[in-house]
């Protein structure tokens, strides 16, 4: 071993490397393949035609999350396309001997909210996804990111990837959040500041006080949204609040096994001196409740500000500023506080953990849903469902007139039937405002679970700040 | 035979519009289909098609003018968001070996190579020259050698552009990383055994 000092990036990304060779990209071998319905078919079709097996199937794990309803989940899907891509996913696991946590399933849930909460995804790793948000699982400490098909069936039949090294940035956040200010609010303001492109090219380690001072569930959320501002991936040192989340998870060590891989998991962190390529910091009191006004999720802005005027965007970037102003019905200039909403989600694997819940439950106890919003509260997991269950959430929520429905992707994407209407205004706790991402012509304004629930019960884009 | 790229001269399509996401070149409720093909169909559906299915007069793939453009030529951090391969599919699909921009999203510029698409990567101002020479004349043919790594505009202005060496040998040879990955199997092994 060498003593220059290293990047916890580094240490992971090395210890996986089983060829390095001039000219090429590394093999990188990982240690956990999660696989769902939309971009693993064409996939396992690959492997049949070579007639390969999958490398290692206990290194794999199986769910349906993007296309499924939300609602009557153990009728058969009735939109015969979802339907039949849920079944294929069946059919694969069944002849490839994966785990499926299918519908109905206690487990199922969005990918990257089960992977977490049942201990399967754990510090060191290296772990990747047909799915861009896989950058959730580096809260934990581990080099994880996103692939597209062809890759996922590289892992399938090699267990390895061929992937060139990123860049590495560091992102500190010092000081402390203002009351009403989260993670969500956190990673929209770092993203507002370098852009939708800024961080392309790099995988990303979050630290600083405010960092440290986040829940799991919040510093998933920061991960989460890495690859908003491009990066390959998001990473967080692992700490004792991560130890205190993995502790009794269903497949984390148990017993002494566990102790033992905690003091592994201590040596996970980025060495003094250590050198990244490049080095932001912000200040954590400098960070408002967030909203975004524009079609990528770099548009966004304090929801005490307004949208930048014509004169604030550089000439050559105005064209494309004014066409997502077009789509979004807003003009230059606007202040999106007070703005009438139609649809509040929230849902999606950035914000439907439990706490994202219970921060919800915990606004709109006693309150009404304002007059004609329509208001979808779709869990991350059948686990998370459960447990707001146990926890008396989904009547607080049935009391104000929201309903708690089934786990799934759901109006984060719209691949199944909770889409947002043509020229509607949704705020969404999801993680891409895009033209049509809700749906066609839908106009998104990302934003925190506590300012959905705002808008949840004023109809109203508001500050919960003069709220709590 | 298997696919490969070497070099390609063609008319091309521009689409100068900045930060085109996965969404858009395929929105997810095109993703429905467990095979790979039939995808170019879909591409840039919400661009290309009124709600109605009526075809979107001004959106430059409708324009017959540029029909035989297997360039696409497109703003800056192109293929941003989703990791759907899918889009890539749909470029390729559609008819389009080569897009050229100023800056892509990392996954799909992946995507696109493990697919035949050659993602190639310009400065701001050799790209905005080349919105102007297409604007100028839509019949300018831009010439992209792999071998080389070098574009060319007809009036001879000419740039290089950066390859992986290895993913740049896959493209010209039709090699694909599977079988690269399938080669190393017993190294593969004796790394997993040794964790
Ligand atoms: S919730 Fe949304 S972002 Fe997350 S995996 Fe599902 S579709 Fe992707």
């Amino acid at each position: 071993m060498s003593n220059t000092p290293q990047t916890l990036f580094d240490k992971i990304w090395d210890s996986h490397v089983v060829k390095s060779q001039e000219g090429y990209p590394d093999v990188v071998f990982i240690d956990r393949h999660f696989i769902h319905e939309v971009t693993s078919p064409q996939a396992f079709d690959g492997l049949r035609k070579r007639g390969a097996k999958v490398f290692n199937i206990n290194r794999t794990t199986a769910t349906a999350d993007h296309n499924v309803p939300t609602k009557d989940q153990h009728l058969p899907i009735r939109e015969a396309l979802s339907r039949h891509q849920v079944e294929k996913l069946r059919e694969n696991c069944k002849e490839f001997g994966i785990e499926l946590y299918d519908l109905l399933h206690p487990f199922q849930g969005i990918v990257h909210v089960i992977g977490p909460e049942l201990g399967i995804t754990q510090p060191g790793m290296t772990i990747v996804c047909g799915d861009s948000h896989t950058s959730t699982h580096g809260a934990f400490g581990n080099v994880a990111f996103g692939i597209g098909t062809s890759e996922v069936e590289q892992v399938l039949t090699t267990q390895c990837i061929i992937q060139s090294k990123p860049k590495k940035m560091l992102i500190e956040v010092n000081g402390t959040l203002e009351k009403g200010v989260t993670a969500k609010d956190l990673i929209l303001y770092i993203i507002a500041k370098i852009s939708a492109a800024g961080a392309t090219g790099y995988f990303v380690e979050y630290a600083g006080e405010a960092i440290r001072n986040l829940t799991m569930e919040g510093r998933m959320t920061v991960c989460n949204m890495s690859i908003e501002m491009g990066a390959r991936g998001g990473m967080i040192a692992p700490d004792e609040v991560t130890f205190e989340y993995m502790r009794g998870r269903r497949f984390a060590p148990q017993g002494e096994e566990f102790d033992r891989k905690v003091e592994e998991w201590k040596q996970l962190k980025t060495d003094e001196g250590a050198q990244f390529d490049v080095v932001l910091t912000f200040d954590a009191a400098d960070i408002k409740p967030m909203i975004t006004y524009g079609t990528n999720p770099g548009m966004g802005i304090g929801v005490t500000d307004h949208v930048p005027t014509l004169e604030e965007i550089p000439a050559t970037e105005q064209p494309s500023f004014q066409k997502s102003l077009n789509y979004m019905g807003l003009q230059p200039g606007e202040s999106l506080l007070g703005k009438a909403i139609d649809y509040v989600f929230i849902g999606s694997c950035t914000n439907a953990r439990i706490e994202d819940l219970r921060e919800v439950a915990e606004f709109v106890k006693g309150k009404q849903k304002a007059d004609g919003i329509e208001v979808w509260i779709v869990p991350g997991s059948n686990q998370v469902a459960e447990q707001a269950r146990a926890e008396g959430l989904d009547k607080v929520f049935e009391g104000a007139g929201f309903e708690l429905r089934g786990p799934g992707c759901s109006a984060c994407l719209g691949m199944n039937e909770d889409k947002v209407p043509a020229g509607k205004y949704a705020v969404s706790t999801s993680n891409r405002n895009f033209e049509g991402r809700q749906g066609p012509g839908a106009r998104t304004l990302l934003v925190s679970p506590l300012t959905a629930a705002v808008a949840a019960v004023t109809g109203k884009v508001g500050d919960i700040r003069e709220l709590v | 035979m298997k696919e490969t790229i070497t070099k390609l001269t063609s008319q091309a399509a521009p689409l100068p519009i900045e930060n085109i996401d996965t969404d858009q070149i395929i929105p997810a409720r095109f993703l429905k289909a467990t095979t790979r093909e039939g995808f170019g169909d879909n591409l840039f559906r919400d661009w290309r098609y009124n709600s109605d299915n009526t075809l979107k007069a001004d959106f430059v793939l409708n324009d017959p003018t540029y029909k035989a453009a297997r360039i696409l030529v497109a703003g800056k951090n192109f293929g941003m968001g989703s990791s759907r391969e899918h889009a890539a599919w749909a470029i390729h699909d559609y008819g389009f070996s080569v897009v050229i921009s100023s800056f892509f999203a990392d996954i799909f510029r992946n995507n696109s190579l493990n697919n035949f698409v050659l993602p190639v990567q310009v400065s701001d101002e050799f790209l905005a020259k080349t919105f102007a020479v297409i604007e100028a004349d839509a019949q300018a043919q831009i010439t992209v050698d792999l071998e080389n790594q070098q574009v060319t505009l007809p009036d001879g202005t000419a740039t290089s552009f950066e390859i992986n060496p290895y993913k740049k040998n896959c493209l010209m040879n039709g090699y694909d990383d599977i079988d690269y990955l399938i080669s190393l199997r017993p190294e593969i092994e004796a790394f997993q055994a040794a964790l």
